[in-house]
């Protein structure tokens, strides 16, 4: 109707603040249809909050466990606090780094490219993997660096070396959790390294990065029993705290390798079936 | 020296025009092939679609032939050049390269393509020179011989040396793919398969790309597949052309084979490719591109 009019004569939009209050709507109204659409990303950015929220508050109980004398009461705070940053920054370094093998592809929009290469996944995972290990050793080597820098860490009685094998064993399972993980951007094209940030939080909440796994709650310390992250922390504690031998290391090496020995091929071979089902049902060509 | 048939000229208005050419030496080989995407609904509520993409598309291109797909937007040319290139798993049928099945022999097949397609598919922040760089890695190639020969394909594509360390993106679009063209070329392949290389390009960097088409297929023995929208386009470089509308294919011949066929029944003495689209089509490829654009 308005189109038959002059522009002066038009009702222009956009008068009152009633008026832009209603448009404002708009707004919740579209974020909505988003939350509606990417349901799995908000499911994983849930989990990942609860995780957090979680790991901050058993920071705090395990802090009022050591004032009460109980377990744990012998370590040093902030050295404990420290060494499960540093190697908690190095396995998130090569875990994401993996796991974003295809998300980054696809957001760039190289995947397809990538794929159609004549190189084995095997290779092309190698290859990943080489750069984050030798990537995450960097990053936390400048980490721990600029820790010492500020907090008066004392390594003195340190077995630097047999720290040093218990973190390589661990990045192998670290490896295969990162593979496993980058199967989801490629099962879901829209965000779905975002919900790589599940396993993640999840790994954080359950292996004492931050805590002793004993301030878990009984039915969560099961789970820490699975968790790669748990032998390599307790290893590098007892290796850099305690200053244990590496003959020592055994009960948290032999864990760790044996989970190296599941997590990489379950990972090579969930990342297979991915790949195969995204050829099948077209899910390479959609870059989210 | 293999020699196939393809099907004979049907004559039937609603059957496929397809010219029965002897191939001598077939590089790729598309039987029967059909293809279906399933999209479900969310939270499993609602029907599950179904699209046909490609139904039981049949076609071969011969050794050093620049063989055209043209289609509409959805009419499953991007899905017959994907299943090609090892990107998509045909439902059924089959799919050969130089005798190599996409699905069973997908590390031989891989080794012999290389494909160009709309978007430049780059690491933007990247320079020519590294993502080629990368790109040439992955094809077992590297060192300063490889250098020099990747700086002498940029200039002959007319990319000048203080390009060649720029970040891609602050590249135009054309310098864009006249790079993927060059990252095309430099690793040799045997078929390479074209996905409307040229879209979106000015006038003379379309010649550009079009003049570097043919001599890949000559200086390189290459076989091209290309897949465009760009009649003028495929009138110029192919050599035979098939048209597919709705995922099925309803021409196949040389562009003057189309005309001869076509003449007849459009009533024209000698009708553009346009013209023999449109009859088969029911639709022009404007239409079409305002369509997907609305």
């Amino acid at each position: 109707m308005n189109q038959s009019l002059g522009p002066a004569q038009r009702t222009l939009p956009g008068a009152g603040i009633w008026w832009e209050t209603r448009a404002s709507l708009a707004f919740v109204e579209r974020n909505l249809y988003l939350v509606k659409r990417y349901w799995h990303l908000e499911l994983a950015f849930l989990i990942f909050n609860v995780a957090s929220a979680m790991s901050v508050l058993y920071i705090g109980e395990a802090q009022m466990q050591r004032e009460a004398g109980a377990a744990d009461a012998r370590l040093d705070l902030v050295l404990y606090l420290g060494i499960g940053t540093v190697v908690w920054a190095y396995l998130r370094a090569v875990f994401s780094n993996v796991g974003e093998m295809v998300a980054w592809e696809r957001w760039e929009g190289t995947i397809e490219y990538t794929m159609m290469a004549p190189i084995s996944r095997l290779a092309h995972m190698l290859g990943v993997s080489l750069f984050s290990i030798v990537y995450g050793l960097a990053r936390s080597a400048l980490l721990l660096g600029v820790l010492a820098l500020f907090f008066s860490v004392d390594l003195s009685n340190a077995n630097l070396g047999g720290a040093a094998v218990i973190l390589l064993v661990g990045s192998v399972s670290f490896l295969g959790f990162g593979i496993m993980a980058a199967v989801l951007p490629l099962l879901f094209p829209e965000r779905g390294e975002e919900m790589t940030f599940v396993i993640s939080s999840i790994l954080l909440l359950v292996s004492g990065v931050y805590y002793p796994i004993s301030v878990l709650p009984d039915w969560m310390e099961p789970l820490a029993t699975v968790s790669p992250a748990t032998y390599v922390l307790e290893g590098m504690r007892a290796a850099l705290l305690e200053g244990a031998p590496t003959a020592a290391l055994g009960p948290s090496l032999v864990p760790t390798v044996i989970l190296g020995a599941l997590t990489l091929p379950i990972g090579i071979a969930i990342f297979g079936w991915g790949e195969r089902y995204a050829k099948r049902t077209g899910r390479l060509k959609r870059s989210g | 020296m293999v020699a196939t048939l393809e099907r004979p000229v049907q004559h039937a208005q609603s059957e496929p025009r397809i010219a029965m050419t002897p191939v001598i030496e077939p590089a790729a080989v598309v039987e029967h092939v059909s293809k279906v995407f399933v999209q479900r609904p969310l939270f499993w509520r609602g029907q599950t679609k179904t699209v046909q993409a490609v139904a039981d598309v049949s076609f071969t291109v011969g050794r050093n032939e620049i063989f055209g797909i043209l289609g509409a937007n959805g009419s499953g040319k991007s899905t017959l050049i994907r299943m090609l290139s090892t990107l998509l798993i045909p439902d059924s049928g089959r799919v050969e390269v130089f005798g190599y099945d996409v699905r069973r022999d997908e590390a031989q097949v891989k080794r012999l393509i290389n494909r160009v397609s709309v978007e430049a598919s780059f690491f933007k922040k990247l320079s020519p020179g590294e993502n080629l760089a990368y790109a040439l890695r992955l094809y077992g190639r590297s060192g300063s011989a490889v250098r020099d020969e990747t700086y002498a394909v940029l200039d002959r594509l007319g990319i000048a040396r203080d390009k060649v360390g720029e970040p891609l993106e602050q590249l135009s679009r054309g310098m864009q793919q006249k790079v993927a063209i060059a990252r095309a070329l430099l690793t040799s392949p045997v078929l390479l398969l074209l996905d409307e290389p040229t879209t979106g390009l000015d006038p003379r960097s379309k010649l550009d790309v079009q003049r570097f088409v043919r001599e890949l297929r000559e200086g390189h023995d290459a076989t091209i597949l290309l897949c465009t929208h760009d009649m003028a386009e495929a009138e110029a470089l192919c050599d035979r052309v098939a048209i597919v509308e709705k995922g099925k294919l309803a021409a196949l011949d040389t562009v003057d084979g189309l005309k001869r066929t076509f003449a007849p029944t459009i009533g024209h003495p000698e009708p553009s490719l346009e013209d023999i689209f449109i009859h088969l089509t029911g639709r022009s490829l404007e239409d079409d591109e305002e369509a997907s654009d609305e």
